[in-house]
């Protein structure tokens, strides 16, 4: 789950981390309210959970209060890659002599935490790390000993930081390593981290990303989830614990475990066709979750047909196949179903489906070619053979 | 000879009194694996599954009792790494983590520990390992796979059954198949699977089944390259998956332009791996 920058600084503050002084606004006039408090001029920064915002005209400098409101006004009312803007960030402007990079993630190879800072601050440090590498340096934290003062130093001298900061450095990391442990963070990142004409170091702008899985231990975190940045399916799709990716295509997908999910939306592309969704049910396939599932995919209008894919292997194909029939009764959905079941008491399975109006499909390969066919014909409202 | 798990396989299950625990324990016993105990902190003492399992307080006890070798572990997300460290702690050389939802910060811990240990980890998130018709640790159905010269290491779970199922049914059997997990940090890669394989007497070839996410097919790839000797078949989902988005599994997800099913296809491709374009395809490429 990824926080909002000023979510992210106010927990940067917290833990210690310097940031500039600057508060939300949901209006204009708030944020013009908030210019004056501060005085001088102020950055007004939209909150969207999206990169790229400074290009797209979401991050703008204002040199007076009545410049905020009028940037504010206008930043409120945009929409950043397809989500609106309801907040912005108001901030003191700094003044900048240099930025730059300091970022945690998880190096999946070594297995390990990893820190990494950089020189240059302020843009894409992925691109940074294709286009510059030397300007980057990574040093992996044993999580079991936590971040030590010589590594922060390390970091400082590879940045080729001037001495008389790094202790003030020092700081900041391991604040930074604080808040990625205490917060079950996978990504933290000050970006830039700059440093001021006064010779002060200051977050100006940052991320954090929190680890799904580890939310339950973090309730207060769960709740600063912007519902915003996510497609309404997805959320109604998390509430009956499926997962639930919508995509541009037609056919949708209701198939059990995520890689063979994903192996099912591949074939359909494979044979000529588009899919709609990525759709885990896991692995039971229970009539209730075939029908909440086969609910989320028929909300999207786009699609033509549905390819069910299960595999049966505690489950058995029978118990499917007699669900699926519930499920079906319950929902009547009047497009073109192919169904393919494989494994467990398959041919049972595939009997009881057979006096159904669902088409079967014999391997994976028959099924996306029926799928395929059947999103071609484009005969939505008639029931499939 | 198989892989990891065999005849030799002396199993306790952490985590027996739970519903999947139970279930799967009776699955496992009837495959013919050699579960000697269950742990259930707090219900040492009973027995499980018709006075034939008993139960112990930890794994400490339950090796003492047993001399079990290897651990299944079924607990919940919450106390799964309190439950790989206290195996590893008592001993244990293979324990194999089927929950799924562990915070990736304590799969670090456990990572970062378990390198001064003799005991290798499989998964978490993993669906276990099976050495068909001698035994199975973990949720795989016995039934959709023969004994064969065929290992698989894979890092899913259904996806890895529709493989095994279409090598099934094209009569070829499997030495091991091993489930390594779908999450990001996983206790044993590719890299350290292959040379169990390379070595084993009775594999002959190997089927590798990736997605998107990380570069452990990459490293794969590059080991495959410079040390196997057995030839190798793979599959690789999420060739559709849009980038920045986590494919029900927390490890797959394309980040920063990485892990995306093209580059991993290109690089074992490019390592002299015939890479199948769909599940069924493999058990042609196989042959």
């Amino acid at each position: 789950m990824k926080l909002h920058e000023y979510q992210a600084k106010h927990i940067f503050s917290r833990f210690g981390i310097p940031v500039p002084k600057g508060k939300i606004a949901n209006t204009a006039a708030e944020a013009k309210q908030i210019a004056s408090e501060l005085g001088g001029s102020v950055v007004i920064k939209a909150q969207v959970l999206v990169g790229g915002r400074g290009l797209a005209g979401g991050v703008r400098l204002a040199k007076n209060e009545n410049d905020a409101e009028q940037l504010a006004a206008t930043i409120l009312g945009m929409e950043i890659k397809g989500l609106p803007v309801h907040r912005v960030l108001v901030d003191e402007a700094a003044s900048i002599r240099s930025e730059l990079y300091l970022g945690i993630t998880i190096d999946r190879s070594l297995r390990m935490p990893v820190f990494i800072a950089s020189s240059t601050g302020g843009v894409n440090i992925e691109e940074v790390a294709q286009t510059a590498p030397q300007k980057i340096i990574k040093v992996p934290i044993d999580p079991l000993l936590g971040m030590r003062d010589f590594q922060a130093r390390e970091l400082a001298a590879g940045i080729d930081l001037p001495q008389n900061q790094w202790r003030t450095f020092s700081e900041i990391a391991h604040n930074l390593w604080n808040i990625y442990v205490s917060n079950d963070a996978t990504l933290v990142e000050i970006n830039p981290l700059v440093l001021t004409k006064e010779n002060s170091l200051i977050a100006l702008d940052g991320k954090i990303t929190i680890d799904d899985n580890a939310l339950p231990l973090h309730p207060d975190l769960a709740e600063l989830r912007d519902l915003d940045a996510e497609a309404p399916e997805e959320i109604e799709a998390r509430k009956y614990g499926l997962t639930y990716i919508k995509l541009d295509g037609n056919i949708g997908c209701l198939v059990n475990g995520a890689g063979l999910a994903m192996a099912t939306m591949d074939i359909i592309k494979l044979q000529g066709g588009e899919p709609a969704n990525f759709l885990d049910i896991g692995g039971g396939a229970s009539a209730e979750r075939v029908a909440e599932a086969l609910h989320i995919i028929l909300a999207d209008k786009q699609v033509k047909a549905i390819l069910i894919n299960i595999f049966g292997g505690i489950t058995r194909c029978d118990e499917v196949a007699r669900g699926m029939l519930t499920a079906l009764k319950k929902i009547k959905p009047r497009l073109p179903i192919i169904i393919r079941l494989v494994g467990t008491n398959a041919e049972e399975g595939m009997q009881l489906l057979a006096n159904s109006h669902l088409t079967t499909a014999e391997s994976l390969l028959d099924a996306a070619d029926k799928a395929v066919a059947a999103s071609r014909e484009g005969n939505n409202g008639r029931p499939g053979k | 000879m198989a892989v990891l798990v065999n005849k030799q396989t002396r199993l306790i299950v952490q985590g027996i009194t739970g519903h999947e625990g139970l279930f799967h324990t009776a699955q496992m016993l009837a495959y013919g694996t050699n579960v000697l105990a269950g742990v259930s902190p707090g219900k040492g003492g009973n027995w499980e599954l018709g006075e034939k399992i008993p139960v112990f307080d930890s794994v400490k006890l339950a090796v003492e009792a047993t001399g079990a070798n290897a651990s299944v572990i079924f607990v919940p997300a919450r106390a799964a790494p309190d439950a790989i460290f206290e195996a590893a702690e008592a001993g244990i050389a293979l324990v194999v983590c089927i929950t799924e939802g562990i915070p990736v910060l304590e799969m670090l811990r456990v990572s970062s520990y378990l390198q001064n240990k003799n005991t290798r980890l499989i998964g978490p998130n993993s669906p276990g390992i099976i050495s068909p018709g001698i035994a199975k640790v973990g949720i795989i159905p016995g039934h959709i796979t023969t004994r064969g010269s065929v290992g698989v290491i894979s890092r899913s779970g259904t996806l890895t059954y529709e493989v095994l199922y279409a090598l099934k049914q094209s009569l070829t059997g499997v030495s091991t198949c091993v489930g390594i997990g779908g999450d990001p940090i996983i206790g044993s890669s590719y890299i350290d699977l292959l040379p169990l394989f390379e070595e084993d007497p009775e594999t002959e070839k190997v089927v590798l089944i990736g997605e998107i996410g990380g570069s452990d097919e990459e490293r794969a790839a590059e080991y495959i390259s410079n040390k196997m000797t057995k030839p190798v078949v793979a599959f690789i989902a999420g060739r559709t998956s849009p980038p920045g988005k986590r494919m029900g599994h927390a490890g797959a997800i394309i980040e920063g332009g990485a892990g995306s099913a093209e580059g991993k296809i290109q690089t074992l491709e490019s390592a002299g791996v015939k890479v199948a374009r769909h599940p069924e395809e493999v058990a042609k490429l196989i042959i």
